[in-house]
């Protein structure tokens, strides 16, 4: 085990992916000279050169394409689109042709694509620029969907995605680049996909997050601890498509309650899948209704206070939980 | 070659007689085969959307015959053409339009979603503009294994309005990527004519991007089928991309849903007495390649292919409703390929 911090972990995953498989490639604006928007392929320009790290012009749409067809023409591309809010310009790429070529042509082809992109909000970056879009991408049959909380599982995640035969989105909080954890030294280290992390036990309710979320998740058990004698399970999805529902399901019968924490709008967001899946499987378990606590319904304002409270804090996670006892 | 040029001069030996056989039979094929579409359309035997080539013929034929094996084929909706020249089974595509399980995707794409791997055939794609950026990958991929197979990019001129037109064209051209850009200019988007919707020739728009780019008569096989060789061997040396604009025709409607009212049938008319496939058997039967009775055979011959191709459509079963859920998703081995 090394200490690291999520970017540098994202970085050693790529490094060893590219050095195991010379068909890894990496494309994305601003990936080779300038080391990445936020520094996650630092270096490698250096390392591995022009042809495997490849510094693209602003063309979204262009880039994933051009992913895609590699991926169909033998290479694993890995693309990074610098944030998810810019993934909105690709979306035909990524909808249109990435998620579904395999079952349209019925099996022929497989689309070994990666696309790393960065994802939240609480930067001060206003509306464009503050997007959580893990639920629309999950959305889509085909695609999988991967948000890493920790250095660790970055790392592991991301390799696992590398050998992936299908196009996978790896989505990582902005918030989280700096965090450290500790990351296993074996490069053969994977973390499987559809396998939900449980950070935290306990028995009186279950935090569900994901991604940025997981640490409101995990900062609001501490709170319910310290002040209100409570524990709780935490349940770090890792990847919301495949979803581990059976994870959530085990805590919730053990529990008999829910929150689910996401940085996404509420209305219609990926939470109120998770919500309407334990209704469905844990219904004659639960003490309360299954609360969502998540962005509120506005565009990201830029105004500190007011993005503050438009996203969702561990206070408003606690807040839930004691409303339902 | 000077970008924007016109009309492409001849390379090498002009097709020999062989090729130009195969040429009049594999027109003749895809019209038969179109025709019998449209009819099976009407009999409810093919559903959803129905694009027909009818006219186009020679823009297929021509572009397609001047491919090695190992090159790449992307295009658009337009697609049973472009599989019948690369010689995609008749009885596999009819197969799909039927939507059965003996069909080159198993049912699970229709007319426009057309693909073969095993012919490099690597899909007809529905959204406008759409696989022309995966065109860009493709030739990224060619150049990143050091070998120099090309990919064929086939389009309409209503792809020329979409942004990922511009995309694509701008990243083969900075990263000299072996890509034959292919437009078949048929006149119209749907029912939009192109001189409404383009502020400039496609050619001259595509020369803007520094690449080669000509004007061709896409009625006339011959001259596609050296200007796509010509193509070809610009970028297999490394040279880039380079753009084809072929003048076209449909002859039916957009789709089988069109009324046609933005065109006169007497524009139609005009066309069709440039027909590519008259065109070429008049030429070959003053050149002594061929008579009449050779060409009622051809006839005959493609009209016994496409027969057999609705029957062995019509004998394979539907998918079964328990494969719903096959190919959504590459099974997971440990390794990715
Ligand atoms: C992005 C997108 N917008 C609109 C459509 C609907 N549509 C299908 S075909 C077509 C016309 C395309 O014309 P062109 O590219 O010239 O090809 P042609 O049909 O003439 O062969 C349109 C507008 C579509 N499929 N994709
Ligand atoms: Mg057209």
């Amino acid at each position: 085990m090394t200490e690291m911090r999520m970017r540098d972990a994202i970085r050693e995953a790529m490094r060893e992916e590219m050095l195991r498989d010379a068909r890894v490639f990496l494309m994305g604006e601003d990936i080779g000279a300038y080391g990445g928007s936020y520094a996650c392929t630092r270096g490698l320009l250096d390392e591995f050169g022009p042809e495997r790290v490849r510094d693209t012009p602003i063309s979204e749409s262009g880039i994933v394409g051009a992913g895609v067809g590699a991926a169909l023409a033998g290479f694993i591309p890995m693309v990074e689109i610098m944030t998810i809010n810019f993934s909105l310009v690709a979306l035909d790429q990524i909808v249109n042709n990435a998620s579904k070529l395999h079952y349209m042509s019925g099996g022929q082809v497989n689309v070994p694509l990666v696309l790393r992109m960065a994802s939240g909000g609480g930067s001060q970056l206003g509306a464009t620029h503050s997007h959580s879009l893990e639920g629309m991408f999950a959305h889509f049959p085909g695609l999988t969907v991967v948000c890493p909380a920790f250095p660790g599982d970055a790392k592991g995640l991301l390799k696992r995605s590398f050998r992936e035969p299908n196009p996978v989105v790896f989505i990582e909080h902005t918030a989280l680049y700096g965090a450290r954890g500790e990351v296993p030294d074996d490069p053969d280290h994977l973390v499987e996909f559809g396998q939900a992390a449980t950070v935290r036990s306990g028995k009186d309710v279950t935090l569900v997050g994901y991604s940025g979320s997981v640490h409101q998740c995990y900062r609001a058990a501490d709170m319910l601890a310290e002040e209100h004698g409570l524990t709780a399970d935490v349940i770090d999805l890792r990847t919301i498509r495949p979803l581990d529902m059976s994870s959530v399901i085990r805590s919730v019968r053990r529990t008999n309650r829910a929150v689910v924490v996401e940085d996404d709008w509420k209305f219609g967001g990926f939470a109120g899948e998770i919500a309407a899946q334990i209704m469905e499987r844990a219904f004659d378990w639960l003490d309360a209704p299954v609360a969502r606590v998540a962005g509120k319904d506005v565009p990201m304002p830029y105004n500190r206070n007011l993005e503050y409270a438009a996203l969702p804090s561990e206070e408003d996670v606690v807040e839930a939980v004691l409303s339902m006892l | 070659m000077s970008v924007g040029q016109a009309i492409p001069t001849m390379v090498g030996e002009p097709p020999d007689d062989e090729l130009q056989q195969r040429f009049l039979y594999e027109m003749l094929l895809i019209r038969r085969f179109e025709e019998k579409c449209a009819e099976m359309y009407t009999r409810g035997k093919i559903r959803g959307f129905l694009h027909l080539y009818t006219g186009e013929e020679a823009c297929a034929v021509g572009a397609i015959s001047a491919l090695r094996d190992d090159d790449k084929i992307v295009t658009h909706y337009r697609d049973h053409g472009h599989a019948l020249a690369r010689g995609v089974e008749p009885n596999r595509i009819m197969a799909e339009l039927f939507a059965r399980v003996g069909g080159t995707n198993e049912g699970r794409g229709g007319s426009m979603h057309i693909f073969d791997v095993s012919k490099n055939f690597l899909g007809g794609y529905a959204i406008v503009a759409g696989h022309m950026p995966i065109a860009v990958g493709l030739g990224l991929a060619a150049n990143l294994s050091h070998e120099d197979w090309a990919a064929l990019c086939i389009f309409g001129d209503g792809g020329v309005g979409e942004g990922e037109f511009h995309e694509a064209l701008n990243l083969a051209a900075i990263w000299k990527l072996p890509v034959v850009w292919f437009c078949e200019n048929n006149g119209y988007g749907m029912g939009v004519p192109f001189d409404d919707s383009l502020a400039n020739d496609v050619y001259k728009i595509a020369a803007a991007y520094q690449m080669p780019s000509v004007r061709i008569d896409g009625m006339d096989v011959l001259e596609v089928y050296s200007a796509t060789q010509l193509a070809l061997a610009h970028v297999r040396e490394g040279n880039g991309p380079y753009f084809i604009e072929a003048l076209t025709y449909r002859y039916r409607g957009h789709s089988m849903a069109d009324p046609e009212l933005y065109r006169t049938k007497a524009e139609v008319e005009e066309y069709r007495k440039r027909d590519a496939i008259e065109r070429l058997k008049r030429s070959m039967i003053a050149d002594g390649l061929i008579d009449e009775p050779t060409y009622q055979a051809l006839v005959a011959q493609v009209g016994a292919e496409v027969d057999e191709a609705v029957a062995f459509a019509d004998a394979s079963p539907e998918p079964g409703l328990h494969t719903l859920y096959d190919h959504i998703t590459k099974e997971y081995e440990g390794e990715s390929g």
